[in-house]
């Protein structure tokens, strides 16, 4: 009779398994990256002609300096204040004069209604921090959230997130993210 | 000895340990799925500026990052203070970030190009100038799909 191959010894497996566990715990990083989403915009061909001129009612200027100033339709204003302003650009509920015109745009769900033709510029110096920066897109960014968020609510009782994918489209349609990017200039020093 | 052995004879039988290395095993497959590996050294200080507005980028495999900062003290003596820009493991110049593109853009699948993301992870004190030089040079490369990278702020009173 041949002899029995004696077994394998399985005890030591357990201690294996834990080293093995232990590495991953260590070296695992669970974070998921975000950021705020952005998309620049195409390079310009060489023999584009300008565009033509908008409305100063239709432009909300906002300007950062190098020492992380805002300058926002003229007035100087902190960083907390701006989305309030943004906001009320956007939405113009009581069609000032000075807050940009609207045009009558067939969206669906919602029929025919009257879409801002506001743009956001945004000009920042060479010196600005690229913290300020964030701050300030944040803010902007923010207020159309917020804008959109409304709108779901009113008209679908729920929040933005929670849309169907058309319905989603129909309310960026009618507040799109116009935040425009202008060169930067150098001015303030350094 | 024997004194102390079998002296109770209802003692507790001892805790079958046979199961634990599936446990752990299974425990180890969770962490092996779930972790990514740093693939980069940085070789910058880099603190990402905080934000509220934030959305997740969705699948890793089509991001490229661009770290901008202030080099490491050990590298300071060559490339000084100021903030550079690193690709990969290196430090690198402007103008590099277009063969960087593409680059990346060759290592996937022609399918996947168009959803392609460029995340720029850069340090809160960097100041613009060399940030719009880099989305300059990704308008150039048209990769127009970008992300400013940036923390959840906590909220304080």
């Amino acid at each position: 009779m041949a002899k029995k191959i004696p077994e394998i010894p399985a005890a030591s497996l357990a201690d294996i398994a834990f080293m093995l566990l232990i590495f991953f715990l260590v070296t695992t990083t669970m974070d998921v990256d975000s950021g705020l989403r952005r998309k620049l915009p195409q390079m310009p061909p060489p023999d584009q002609e300008a565009p033509p001129p908008i409305k100063e009612r239709n432009i909300f200027v906002v300007l950062v300096n190098a020492n992380n100033q805002l300058l926002v339709e003229g007035e100087i204003m902190r960083v907390e204040d701006l989305k309030e302003k943004a906001k009320e650009f956007m939405a113009n509920p009581a069609d000032d004069e000075n807050l940009p015109e609207k045009t009558l745009k067939e969206v669906p769900y919602f029929g025919e209604v009257p879409v801002t033709k506001g743009i956001i510029s945004l000009r920042n110096d060479v010196g600005t921090q690229y913290g300020t920066y964030i701050a300030v897109q944040n803010e902007l960014v923010g207020a159309i959230n917020e804008l959109r968020e409304e709108l779901a609510k009113e008209k679908f009782g729920k929040s933005f997130e929670n849309l169907e994918r058309d319905q989603q489209k129909a309310i960026q349609e009618i507040y799109p993210q116009k935040i425009s990017e202008a060169e930067p200039k150098r001015v303030g020093g350094n | 000895m024997s004194k102390f052995r079998n002296s109770g004879a209802k003692e507790l039988p001892p805790i079958s340990t046979a199961s634990l290395p599936d446990i752990v095993f299974m425990l180890l497959f969770f962490f092996m799925v779930s972790t990514t590996m740093r693939e980069v050294t940085l070789k910058v200080k880099l603190t990402v500026p905080e934000a509220t507005e934030l959305s997740k980028l969705e699948k890793k495999s089509l991001v490229s990052y661009i770290y901008v900062g202030p080099p490491h003290k050990q590298y300071q003596k060559v490339f000084g203070s100021e903030p550079r820009i690193q690709l990969n493991d290196q430090f690198a110049n402007v103008s590099d970030i277009t063969d960087y593109i593409t680059a990346e853009r060759e290592a996937r699948d022609e399918a996947e190009v168009p959803s392609m993301v460029t995340s720029l992870k850069v340090d809160e004190y960097t100041t613009m100038g060399i940030v719009t030089d880099i989305k300059q040079e990704l308008r150039k490369a048209a990769a127009l799909n970008i992300n400013y990278s940036s923390r959840k702020k906590v909220e304080r009173d």
